[in-house]
């Protein structure tokens, strides 16, 4: 709602991160238009107080989190501003959501070439983040796929950014974090599709050297290629897992594309096995989120993956793995999850995340869930990716194992640092300015200094994952 | 309500930087208003140790200076910062209250413990600037803290009021009418906000000191019976914080003792001299 009344400093409002493990008070303001974001930044200047952009609040650390400051909220301004079905090109404003635009492109043949694991998040954030999905090897991040953004930068200039304009900003924004300026559009290209439905083969991996040499091998004969990881088995299972890989289907092997392609054919279901309704199915899975009952559910998992097999499914069946089960980050409790993912070449990966599930194990402090993907470097400036191979884990946190917890990933921090990987600042929550700096290296970090003195001389700025790793 | 837009006075502003917080750092963050000395300088230590971060504020600035800087020093980092405020003030709560969350960058704890207590000097003795004083420092100034922190935590969900009433608020008695209005007052102030918050998850703790060995005992007159060091209340105040407890005594034998003045009749305590 826009009124012409100035804004006030009222009331705190109390946001979260993804995983519900960190809490900070701000003052949230939720325009609608570009004028209002400058009112916004207006009254940040005039009080003293720090911007944080926030677009859904799906990062799994305090990217969107501003303690005490004010925190832009751009998920109203959510506008597909021009669609055309002959190109494939889409211009949106920021606070669009992945679901807003696929089931919108979706029913006339065209799919995001990049999605997340959950299709609520805003292409704000998704940019800013430069997200990948599960076809990184094959088709990079969401960067490469964006023509052209416009920005308002918090020195009040307006500007365009492509490939070939402003290029220096279009691969600092993107990947820059929200540090840099505020985006007001976005130009995507879409991916033509000619059915509703992937083509998923399914089959078992029996330990990690299987697991990553299949992600290798594989990927370069399928569209997207994922991997689960049974990361609560060490010894000689250690790695264990099974590997989803799928493929678009070409000409005429989808007899009915039209019917395939419908938005009605697309929507998960809102009931498993059409009774049981899904909003509440994580209050059920709440009484397993401990090492004992997670270990029987990961077990069962495995055993029903041995089963090789291949199955047609939708495109959002298979991308939103994360919105299968609605709220299902509230199932680990109170302190709620942290997750933490590594890059690691594919010369090192194997030995490292050996010892990194081994040292987990050893310690009682398993992961509930280990996702694997195959990745190639890209040309972003604050990029996470390279060639080689990416491991997330989530944990779940409590009081009693916070401190081992952040001491076990600070060993895994030094690990993955040796072996020469990277780190994605969507995701890590404990990542320090030392492991930034180490990864990211000095000339890039000076870059991004730089850049952000120009865009933003006074600090207007500024988030707590900002101040935590460049501060 | 923070309904005022105004920069920020240089002179409190800290330049330490935002201490981050992680899920697995979680950095509990905490005011403490009347902190330079007593209770309040020795609870500071004592949270610093625990692994608050906090914001003390006191009108005397060497002193608050000297506390921040013992307590950084113990802790080597940046644990305590100084904010020189006068709780009369009433007007400058708000920006300073802002100012102090974005500086802490979140805010967990808020203890009010700031308070003055001035005898009339005889059961025959009658002062209204000095009960005038009392009720805005103790009272009055509490509210005005009090009262934005509850919007806050009660919009927030979560957080921990603690306050101070008195073995000298549960009865009007000859010796100190103006002070054991304060401290009554206070604490049904505290026990509104326990009614109002406690349903939103917010913990309001009332703590009700018998005799502590601080300036303030000195300036009291008469006997002291069962009189501690103002460690021994900290230990039970933070005992009690961390259950989330509704109201303690300290020492703990007030409990009985007030329990068996509140229940005295009056047609008794109207001839009492204490």
């Amino acid at each position: 709602m826009e009124t012409n009344m100035p804004l006030t400093l009222n009331t705190f409002t109390q946001l979260e991160n993804f995983g519900h493990s960190l809490r900070a008070p701000s003052y949230r303001f939720r325009p609608t238009r570009t004028e209002g974001i400058c009112e916004v930044l207006r009254l940040a200047e005039e009080s003293g107080l720090k911007v944080t952009i926030r677009g859904a609040g799906r990062s799994y650390n305090d990217a969107a989190l501003n303690g005490g400051g004010i925190v832009l909220d751009l998920s109203t301004m959510n506008q597909i501003l021009e669609w055309d079905p002959t190109t494939g090109r889409v211009r949106c404003e920021p606070g669009v959501t992945l679901e807003k635009l696929w089931q919108r492109v979706e029913p006339e043949g065209w799919w995001p070439p990049v999605v997340s694991g959950t299709m609520k998040t805003t292409l704000g954030g998704c940019l800013s983040a430069n997200i990948h999905g599960k076809n990184n090897f094959k088709m990079g991040t969401i960067g490469e796929h964006v023509l052209e953004f416009t920005a308002l930068l918090p020195t009040g200039a307006e500007i365009t950014c492509s490939p070939t304009e402003n290029s220096d900003l279009f691969y600092a924004m993107i990947s820059g974090l929200g540090m840099l300026g505020v985006f007001t559009s976005i130009t995507l290209q879409m991916k033509h599709v000619e059915s509703g439905l992937l083509e998923v083969h399914a089959w078992p991996v029996h330990d990690l050297h299987e697991h990553l040499a299949c992600l290798l091998e594989q990927a370069p004969h399928h569209d997207y290629i994922v991997g689960w990881m049974d990361s609560m088995h060490g010894g000689k299972n250690l790695g264990r897992g099974q590997i989803h890989a799928a493929n678009y289907l070409h000409g005429n092997e989808d007899p009915n594309p039209q019917e395939t392609m419908r938005l009605g054919n697309q929507v998960l279901p809102p009931r498993i096995f059409g009774v049981f309704p899904k909003s509440i199915l994580y209050l059920f899975m709440a009484p397993f989120a401990n090492n004992l009952g997670w270990w029987g559910v990961s077990t069962a998992k495995y055993i029903a993956s041995l089963r090789k097999h291949t199955f047609r499914q939708a495109h959002a069946a298979f991308h939103f793995l994360l919105d299968y089960v609605p709220n299902w980050e509230l199932s680990y409790g109170r302190g709620g999850l942290i997750q933490y993912q590594s890059f690691l070449p594919k010369e090192t990966a194997e030995d490292t995340w050996r010892e990194m599930i081994e040292l987990s194990l050893k310690l009682g402090l398993p992961s509930y869930l280990g996702v694997t993907k195959r990745h190639r470097p890209d040309k972003f400036l604050l990029t996470h990716a390279l060639d080689g191979f990416s491991l997330a884990l989530d944990f779940k946190v409590t009081d009693r194992n916070r401190s081992a917890l952040s001491k076990m990933l600070q060993e895994f921090d030094r690990m993955v640092l040796k072996a020469g990987g990277r780190f994605y600042f969507a995701k890590n929550s404990e990542t320090s300015a030392e492991a930034a700096r180490a990864f990211l290296g000095e000339e890039t970090i000076q870059k991004f200094k730089e850049l952000k003195k120009r865009c933003d001389p006074n600090n207007l700025l500024e988030s707590d994952l900002f101040r935590r790793v460049f501060g | 309500m923070l309904e005022s837009n105004r920069p920020f006075s240089e002179e409190n502003l800290s330049n330490y930087p935002k201490p981050a917080a992680t899920p697995l750092n979680p950095r509990r963050r905490g005011i403490i208003i009347g902190a330079s000395e007593g209770i309040g300088a020795v609870l500071a230590q004592r949270l610093a140790r625990e692994g608050y971060t906090l914001a003390l504020l006191a009108r005397r600035e060497d002193k608050l200076g000297s506390l921040c800087e013992q307590i950084n020093q113990a802790s080597g980092e940046h644990r305590a910062r100084s904010y020189v405020h006068d709780v009369a003030e009433y007007e400058k709560v708000p920006g300073l209250l802002r100012r102090i969350v974005a500086d802490l960058g979140g805010l967990d704890l808020v203890v009010f413990v700031a308070g003055v207590n001035y005898p009339p000097g005889g059961i025959d003795q009658y002062n209204f600037e000095n009960d005038r004083q009392m009720i805005e420092v103790n009272l009055i100034g509490a509210m005005a803290w009090l009262s934005p922190v509850a919007e806050m935590f009660q919009s927030a969900k979560a957080g921990q009021i603690v306050g101070f009433g008195s073995v000298a608020g549960d009865r009007g008695r000859v010796g100190n009418p103006g002070y054991n209005t304060s401290k009554a007052g206070l604490a049904t102030y505290l026990e509104a906000l326990r009614n109002r918050l406690t349903r939103h998850g917010v913990n309001v703790l009332t703590v009700k000191p018998g005799f502590v060995q601080t300036a303030m005992l000195k300036a009291a007159q008469g006997s002291t019976p069962f009189s501690i060091p103002p460690e021994k209340a900290v230990e039970d105040i933070w005992n009690a914080m961390k259950k989330r407890k509704q109201v303690i005594y300290t020492a703990s034998i007030w409990r009985w003792i007030m329990l068996a003045i509140q229940h005295t009749p009056s047609i008794i305590f109207r001839k009492l001299s204490f």
